[in-house]
């Protein structure tokens, strides 16, 4: 009997069927991989196991009896903790604080000493070495993943989810958690871990789950699967929509990222070694699962991130580590991945948005001073050309939607671009519509000589809109292809890790991944 | 004066005078412990200081006195509460306006609470008050001495600094308290009720920046003149940053501050040149050193806790 | 059943205009209560106050005389809260430039032509406040030091600093405070009453930022970093320059503040060169919304509740502080009432749960 059941989980959005009558089942002691591109739907699941969201239909059993999660405490008290991406922890304090944390049957003078014994009890038990007096901004993020996980414990978790758990681990501590998980499992402890990474699906997991688009496409024991089955279940063999593009001859090179070295917020390595060009006339696809570098990838290249290694140049010139004006005075724009947060000032009008890049010149300003009338008439043309709905030209753009809100930062950005148009997952949440007209407009500019570097986690999109594509696993290139030539069970594997197996999909070695700058064709 | 029995006195002043800091220094580091700043402490302070003689003189008791100021002060931040942490505005803002108002308030009763036959005014009134209690033996140790001159309002700060410290640092109160201000969205994960929290410290903090203000229309300068604390609302808000955080640290502070001055008289007595006023600013430029300084070394930050959230309302459903 | 908060789609226009305006009933209201319970007629008490404060020469041209240091600590105010940088050291800024005002005419201008006196006094006044209020802000865009304790802090070092000058270094003979009375080449002039040409000062400086925030490039980046800090970086703003600038305008105006003050109103350096009025100004700038324009008019209103104040204590024995607890009250209900034009309040059955947008990315 499973130790949990999921039954039928409906999930719903505005706009979008998270979850689609998913089941899940979990036995005793066993680790179970959850594994989907993002907006597969793993996340959302693993929510509503937690308490954080309520389904809109569906059962679960924990131990054969019906439950309801209404909170995160409901969960824990069913003996079911998660370990977030995103640590919850007080780095100021210590190990043992952390554990013992908003527990309920503290006494109101917590004995320390006591809960340092135990957590060292228990540290020693699951092979988790852990000094609870250390304070949390003196460990490494493998030490306090192992606090997150000994948290559970400590509250007497039975079932733990692990979201993304080698996402910022070095591979030696990722193996080290393998033993973890292990020793848990023969503890009796029963694990689910959300991934998208091959390796660990194969190296971890008895059971292996995959989601796509909401739904609940296998459910395999691990040791009777393999890594191409499980991409082409990840991603699908659906039949792909290329844009109807003209043939262009690239021209020279605008971008180009030699070795490039950078880490992320956390301090660790986000880009290793990573090397690129983007031609004028041409869109390079950048594939991959988000998190393995993109949004550095983007930073590092519109200066707002530093690099520590190799160097970046924009139509031959040097550009490492200089301003963002600098790179933006080479004629780079940029869309940001983070449209709301970022790509607009909310509290301003949709004008002065469509603004923000031409204000510094003329027309739009002249000795310092800005000509209103001017930035009203821009704006109105922008508005016209991108047909982007607004009450007004004045009106706040945080009153836009979505798919508005991207149409005003294409204007400012595409009307700015002079070399290089940067787009992050630029139709990331937007309805079919808004889509097509992104696509449009990148492939406009591409036909209008500019380079594009297109960042998506899109496949399709990359497909159909790239004219090469690269997968970016782990801060590296995973090898450059035509995209009339790249299959989505290959793209699938490299979004993965499982490279070997990638390139033997197009009979190819490893030893002769193709360079950066080829636009090779298999011999 | 023999050098022993200057240092007593100067020791016995510093105590008087610190020991309404004291008070107002707790109270605010708890409140700002929660992740609210309170730059209300000023008005609230005063406001505790008229409430507490009106009180006093009508009824005859100084612990009615008491009980008003801790009343007062517990209204004035439950406003502050409720629009910092209920309705989100700035915390720097409605501080100010609770001092301004405070302040306002402090005056108005002040004129208004009188008895007909001073015109309703209760400057110049004589009310009850705590008095000095020198315990026998003790208090003519030389130095030491000093702490055993002193009324009951400080003689309850011996129980109230080590609790404070023990509460904030030892117990599960307090760990949960120092987890709001410092990570509010763990806090919550954790189970913590980071609203409650605040209201609670704020609160709390209120009260005894309230009885500071008793301390001083009942104890230390007896009656009620208008500006009787003379500053010592802010003065409480840079002790707080200059303890970092610690009550137990504020004692030292408020020695600090507050002895500057008594030191000060002595020392234009011994014909030093140093101008009083540039004393004075020490211990202000000194808390922007220590601004920077835990800003700037990280590990002097880590160590020091300046709690990571202070200042920031607190939304759940950021998504 | 709960109470939530729901984000609006669009802001409220009727919230914008309702809430000053029941904000400044409520206040009334409150202020009103407290006189009854204090025994005094309310009605009387308030008429009494506008009489006082609007209804005669005299009272118009103090309260201008209030206005004056108000209207500029306000638009000093505003335009550092523009970007978000929380500057309460106004009163501070305001003392050191009475301080350096001072120093100028009375000291440092021996030998020089008359006519440069004034001027170079008014210059001093602006460049001590913006120093004043530049080292808060260097620090920050430095090293990141928060800005509300270092401001707040500096404050009590400029007030001590100018009580040691005019109570012990600068003091004049004969005075138990105060310097020497300034030379009158040095006088700005008055027009009525006791108010003074500083006045002109404030409503050029209100009009000024008012045509900076909307017809510049420096007024349009510093909207830009106030809203968004993270968006004004990817557009390739440098916002650690503009804090630096921005801070020393402010200061340099508040300076100026107190430049007029000395050499309009007291001529000379004294106790009560300040009384609060940087504080009041954070209050005026926020009820004001940070526009220059309606600095101008709350700072006026502010300047009437204390002048009104002022004059019922002298006419009807009441307590002047009546204006003060007014004016303190005032931004109370406004505060509370500002979440309203960006929320709704909505009854919820628990367990419903709000329209979420899509669920942010895993990675």
């Amino acid at each position: 009997m499973p130790v949990l059941r999921m039954r039928g989980i409906i999930k719903r959005f505005p706009g979008v069927l998270a979850n689609d009558r998913v089941d899940l089942d979990l036995f005793a002691g066993e680790v179970l991989a959850l594994l989907g591109e993002n907006g597969a739907g793993k996340s959302t699941l693993m929510n509503v196991l937690i308490g954080l969201y309520r389904p809109d239909a569906g059962e679960i059993r924990v131990q054969g009896r019906p439950v309801e999660i209404h909170s995160p405490r409901d969960a824990s008290g069913l003996g079911i903790g998660m370990v977030h991406q995103n640590f919850k922890l007080v780095s100021t304090m210590t190990v043992a604080q952390n554990v013992i944390l908003g527990l309920q049957e503290l006494p109101f003078v917590p004995n320390m000493a006591e809960v340092a014994a135990r957590i060292s009890e228990l540290s020693d038990r699951y092979n988790m070495e852990v000094d609870p007096q250390a304070y949390i901004w003196q460990l490494s993020v493998g030490e306090q993943q192992r606090v997150e996980i000994l948290k559970l414990i400590y509250r007497g978790a039975g079932i733990l989810i692990l979201d993304e758990p080698t996402a910022v681990l070095t591979p030696q501590e990722a193996e080290e958690l393998g033993q973890v998980l292990k020793v848990m499992q023969s503890e009796g402890k029963s694990m689910i871990f959300i991934t998208h990474k091959m390796g660990e699906v194969m190296a971890f997991s008895n059971r292996v789950c995959v989601l796509r688009q909401g739904q609940l496409v296998a459910a395999k024991r691990t040791v009777e699967t393999n890594p191409r089955e499980l991409a082409r279940l990840m991603v699908g063999r659906d039949v792909l929509f290329r844009l109807d593009k003209e043939p262009m001859t690239p021209g020279t090179v605008v971008l180009e990222l030699r070795d490039v070295h950078a880490v992320n917020d956390k301090g660790l390595p986000a880009l290793r070694g990573l090397s690129l060009t983007v031609r004028q006339g041409e869109i390079l696809g950048i594939a991959g699962v988000a998190g393995n570098g993109q949004r550095e990838l983007a930073e590092v290249i519109t200066g707002l991130r530093e690099i520590n290694e190799g160097s970046v140049l924009i139509n031959s010139r040097d550009l490492t580590n200089c301003s963002p004006l600098a790179v933006i005075n080479s004629g780079v724009s940029h869309i940001p991945a983070d449209r709301i947060g970022v790509g607009i000032v909310g509290d301003m009008q949709v004008a002065d948005n469509i603004a923000m890049k031409g204000y510094r010149k003329s027309p739009m300003a002249k000795h310092g001073l800005l000509n209103r009338q001017r930035i009203i008439d821009f704006a109105r043309a922008m508005i016209d050309v991108f047909q982007i709905a607004t009450p007004t030209p004045q009106t706040y753009v945080k009153f836009l939607s979505g798919g508005n809100i991207q149409k005003t930062i294409l204007a400012r950005e595409i009307d700015a671009c002079a070399s290089l148009l940067v787009a992050v997952y630029p139709s990331r949440g937007l309805d079919v519509g808004a889509t097509e007209a992104v696509r449009q407009r990148l492939i406009e500019q591409r036909d209008a000589g500019r380079a594009v570097l297109l960042i998506s986690e899109d496949l399709e999109e990359l497909i159909s809109v790239a004219d090469r594509i690269t997968v970016l696993y782990e801060g590296r290139s995973m090898g450059f292809f035509p995209a009339t030539e790249a299959e989505v069970e290959t793209l699938g594997l490299m979004m993965a890790g499982a490279q070997n197996e990638a390139l033997a999909t197009v009979g190819r070695e490893a030893s002769d991944a193709v360079g950066p700058d080829a636009l090779a064709r298999p011999s | 004066m023999g050098v022993l029995a200057l240092l007593t006195s100067i020791i016995t002043i510093t105590l008087r005078a610190g020991t309404s800091l004291i008070y107002g220094t707790i109270g605010e580091t708890y409140t700002e412990r929660s992740g609210v700043l309170n730059l209300g402490v000023e008005g609230m302070m005063l406001s505790g200081a008229v409430a507490a003689f009106a009180t006093a003189y009508y009824s005859d008791s100084v612990w009615l006195g008491l009980l008003a100021a801790a009343a007062m002060g517990v209204l004035l931040a439950s406003i502050h509460a409720f629009l910092t942490v209920s309705m989100r505005a700035r915390q720097v803002v409605s501080g100010l306006s609770i001092t301004l108002f405070g302040t306002g308030l402090a005056s108005f009763l002040g004129e208004r609470l009188g008895p007909e036959s001073n015109n309703y005014n209760l400057v110049g009134m004589v009310g009850p008050k705590f008095s000095p209690i020198e315990i026998p033996l003790l208090s003519d140790i030389p130095i030491l001495g000093a702490f055993f001159k002193q009324d009951i309002l400080t003689y309850f700060l011996f129980i109230l600094v080590p609790a404070a410290w023990y509460y904030l640092y030892k117990t599960r109160n307090g760990l949960n308290l120092r987890a709001v201000g410092e990570n509010p969205q763990t806090a919550d994960a954790m189970g913590i009720d980071v609203i409650r929290t605040r209201y609670i410290y704020t609160i709390l903090g209120g009260a005894l920046v309230g009885l500071g203000g008793a301390h001083l229309s009942l104890a230390y300068a007896p009656g009620w003149t208008e500006n009787i604390t003379g500053g010592r609302g802010w003065i409480v808000i840079a002790l707080v940053i200059f303890a970092m955080w610690n009550p137990a640290r504020a004692v030292l502070g408020a020695m600090l501050f507050g002895g500057i001055n008594a030191v000060q008289f002595r020392l234009q007595a011994g014909g030093t040149t140093i101008p009083s006023a540039y004393l004075n600013m020490l211990p202000y430029v000194m808390t922007i050193l220590v601004l920077v300084a835990m800003t700037w070394w990280e590990t002097l930050s880590h160590l020091v806790g300046a709690p990571a959230a202070l200042g920031q309302p607190y939304m759940r459903e950021e998504k | 059943m709960n109470l939530i908060l729901r984000k609006r789609e669009s802001v409220s226009r009727r919230a914008a205009i309702l809430v000053p305006l029941i904000s400044f009933a409520v206040s009334l209201l409150f202020g009103a209560l407290l006189l009854a319970v204090s025994g005094a007629n309310p009605f009387v008490t308030y008429a009494a106050m506008l009489q006082g404060a609007v209804g005669s020469a005299y009272g118009l041209s103090e309260v201008l005389v209030k206005t004056i240091p108000l209207i500029l600590t306000g638009l000093a105010v505003s335009l550092a809260f523009r970007m978000r940088f929380w500057n309460i050291g106004a009163e501070g800024q305001l003392t050191m430039g009475a301080v350096a005002a001072a120093g100028m005419a009375l000291f440092w201008s021996q030998g020089l032509p008359d006519w440069t006196i004034l001027p170079l006094s008014i210059l001093a006044g602006c460049v001590a406040g913006a120093l004043w209020a530049g080292i808060p802000a260097v620090l920050k865009a430095t090293l990141k030091v928060d800005e509300t304790l270092t401001t707040l802090m500096m404050n009590y070092v400029a007030i001590l600093y100018s009580e040691h000058l005019y109570y012990i270094a600068w003091r004049a003979e004969g005075y138990n405070s105060g310097t020497e009375r300034i030379t009158e080449v040095a006088w700005l002039a008055r027009f009525a009453g006791r108010a003074h040409t500083g006045l002109f000062f404030g409503l050029i400086l209100a009009v000024a930022l008012w045509a900076v925030f909307r017809y510049t490039r420096w007024g349009f980046e510093l909207k830009i970093i106030g809203s968004n800090p993270t968006a004004a970086r990817y557009l390739g703003i440098s916002i650690a320059r503009n804090i630096v600038v921005t801070l020393l305008i402010s200061g340099a105006i508040s300076g100026l503040a107190g430049a007029v003050e000395v050499l309009g109103l007291s001529h000379r350096l004294q106790q009560g060169i300040s009384v609060g009025y940087g504080y009041t100004a954070i209050i005026i700038a926020w009820m004001a919304q940070l526009n220059p324009l309606g600095v101008v008019f709350v700072a006026f209103l502010m300047a009437s509740l204390l002048v009104g104040g002022d004059q019922i204590q002298m006419k009807m024995r009441l307590p002047a502080s009546v204006g003060v607890v007014l004016q303190g009250m005032l931004l109370i209900p406004m505060l509370a009432g500002s979440l309203f034009r960006e929320f709704a309040l909505e009854l919820r059955r628990p367990g419903e749960e709000v329209a979420q947008a899509k669920p942010v990315e895993v990675a």
